[in-house]
């Protein structure tokens, strides 16, 4: 098994979700949990992330206001799952909420093999 | 040994070499896919496979050439590799290609005692799979085709994609990176998925074939060598995926296409339209082999986009003459391939049937409205296509305009030598005009 971070990029909207899209959005990742087991991989963490707008950037010293890369599609959250391979997490990736946007799928660097 | 000597006494050593070169043209997908399952990475696997040939160069000669070079060819390179993994195996391979042994309908795994009796699991398929993996950019699947599958070297690559060693080299390295470090698995893809993976490897192997045949620059129209190697991989293909008759349709277009090559270009090297060829000299028996396949492949329901371009090429084929085409069998089929897949390039070449059938004027209509689209701005062959329906329109000073487009795209030197041609004979009409009018 392998572990894979996937990388949720989404449009960020100024508006507050209201609360019915939320609810939708919270059932969405509810059933994405279950598919991750059906196809055998592992949900081995994951978070949403608060806004771009409440970003704070380090570069050096320097502090700035805003999100390292200004882009369009901003990360919104992530899961770190347990795949068997590349095709099962991309499995994994296509099942996972991202409307209005898109998922980038990593392999974690294994560092304990030295 | 395939390969007859001319002479009463050969040269052993020198059949020896030419057995090892056969069997490296012929055998290096199978033995290096073979490898790879025992290596369980592609980069030892190709080093050992490059050490097997090597050894075959000095074994030949003293044994006699093996009755399958490609078993003998695979057994050494599979012990280099069993070798290599036992002196590391406390040394635990960071990156493994990831191996696993599953049974699909094309490559039923065979058991141990198989391979013991000599009879080693056809790989092949999960090698070309695992170089077209959709996770790999086009031109990685590319490169990593004709590197593994091929085996070509990286400079030989470099050259025919004109670009620098270097930077071929660099590709190679990243696409073995990936798939070692995102565990691209070397499996045949799943049934569900098998349509879209399969396509990408047709797509590989036709882009392989393309871009030989029509050369995009340089001056030589024809780089022999991809279109001779496109093509064999097709025939690699066919039998081991016997069900899929896009891989027939795509080994039909490459053959009835190819079977042109002599024709394309005269001998002073400039560029001879479908029109002008010399139709007695194209190769007859591609032709054969092709529109046998075509039939084969039309088996069935919906014929795919490479069944339906091989069917275009096939009617081609059969014209007695360039006038006796039968344009609207023609048109029909491009409008079943537009269908089929719709993209601006095929919308573009129905015109060329489409003004046989509907005339000029309709084609020229419809090359503008692709014009607008905007999607084949900077597209050699648009600017070239309106060219010829104004100057077959008798607008001479627009076709001059649009020769003069078409020229500035053009990057080799058969197609700039027929366009500036094409120029000069529109410029002395157009100018001829206005000198009557003044």
């Amino acid at each position: 098994m392998a572990e894979y971070l996937i990388l949720i990029f989404q449009n960020e909207t100024d508006t507050e979700p209201d609360p019915q899209m939320w609810q939708q959005a919270m059932e969405a990742h509810g059933r994405f949990a279950e598919q991750v087991v059906e196809q055998g991989g592992k949900i081995l963490g994951g978070n949403a992330l608060q806004p771009t707008s409440t970003a704070t950037t380090i570069r050096g010293d320097v502090v700035t206001d805003g999100p390292f890369a200004e882009t369009k599609e901003a990360l919104g959250g992530y899961y770190l799952i347990e795949a068997a391979d590349l095709d099962r997490a991309l499995a994994i990736g296509k099942l996972c909420p991202a409307p209005d946007g898109g998922v980038e799928v990593r392999p974690i660097l294994d560092t304990s093999g030295g | 040994m395939s390969v007859p000597s001319s002479h009463g006494a050969a040269d052993p050593s020198d059949e020896v070499g030419r057995a090892v070169a056969d069997a490296h043209r012929q055998e290096w997908a199978y033995v290096l896919a073979a490898t790879a399952r025992v290596a369980g990475d592609i980069d030892l696997a190709e080093e050992c496979v490059q050490e097997a040939y090597g050894a075959a160069l000095r074994a030949w000669p003293r044994d006699g050439v093996p009755r399958s070079p490609a078993a003998w060819l695979t057994t050494t390179a599979r012990r280099k590799a069993l070798d290599v993994r036992r002196r590391e195996s406390t040394l635990r391979r960071k990156l493994p290609l990831l191996v696993e042994p599953e049974t699909t309908p094309y490559a039923p795994d065979r058991s141990p005692g198989d391979e013991e009796a000599g009879v080693i699991a056809d790989d092949r398929l999960r090698l070309v799979f695992t170089c077209c993996h959709p996770a790999l950019s086009r031109e990685a699947q590319v490169a990593l085709t004709l590197r593994l599958v091929c085996g070509l070297n990286t400079s030989e690559i470099a050259q025919a994609f004109l670009v620098s060693e270097a930077t071929m080299a660099a590709r190679v390295t990243r696409a073995k990176q990936k798939i070692s470090a995102a565990r691209i698995p070397y499996r045949i893809p799943a049934e569900a998925e098998l349509p879209d993976r399969l396509d990408a490897v047709l797509t590989v192997v036709h882009l392989l074939f393309t871009t030989g045949h029509a050369a995009p620059a340089g001056n030589k129209l024809v780089r022999t060598d991809l279109v001779e190697r496109a093509i064999a991989l097709a025939r690699m293909l066919l039998p081991l995926l016997p069900d899929e008759r896009e891989v027939r349709g795509l080994l039909a277009l490459m053959l009835l296409t190819d079977a042109r090559r002599g024709t394309r270009v005269d001998d002073g090297g400039r560029l001879v339209l479908l029109e002008d060829q010399d139709r007695s000299q194209w190769d007859r028996a591609a032709i054969d082999e092709g529109s046998a396949l075509v039939v084969e492949s039309l088996r069935g329901a919906r014929p795919g986009r490479f069944t339906l371009q091989a069917v275009i090429a096939a009617v081609h084929a059969d014209a007695a003459t360039y006038a006796t085409t039968d344009w609207a069998q023609l048109l029909a089929v491009y409008d079943l391939l537009l269908r089929e897949w719709p993209t601006p390039v095929v919308a573009l070449n129905r015109t060329v049937p489409l003004a046989m059938v509907a005339g000029p004027a309709v084609a020229l209509a419809e090359v503008e409205r692709l014009e607008r689209d905007g999607r084949l701005e900077g597209y050699r062959y648009l600017a070239a296509t309106k060219a010829d329906l104004l100057r077959r329109l008798g607008s001479a000073a627009e076709a001059r305009d649009a020769y003069a487009a078409a020229l500035r795209l053009a990057d080799n030197e058969a197609e700039k030598t027929f366009l500036a041609r094409r120029l000069a004979e529109v410029t002395e009409v157009s100018e001829a005009a206005s000198g009557q009018q003044a």
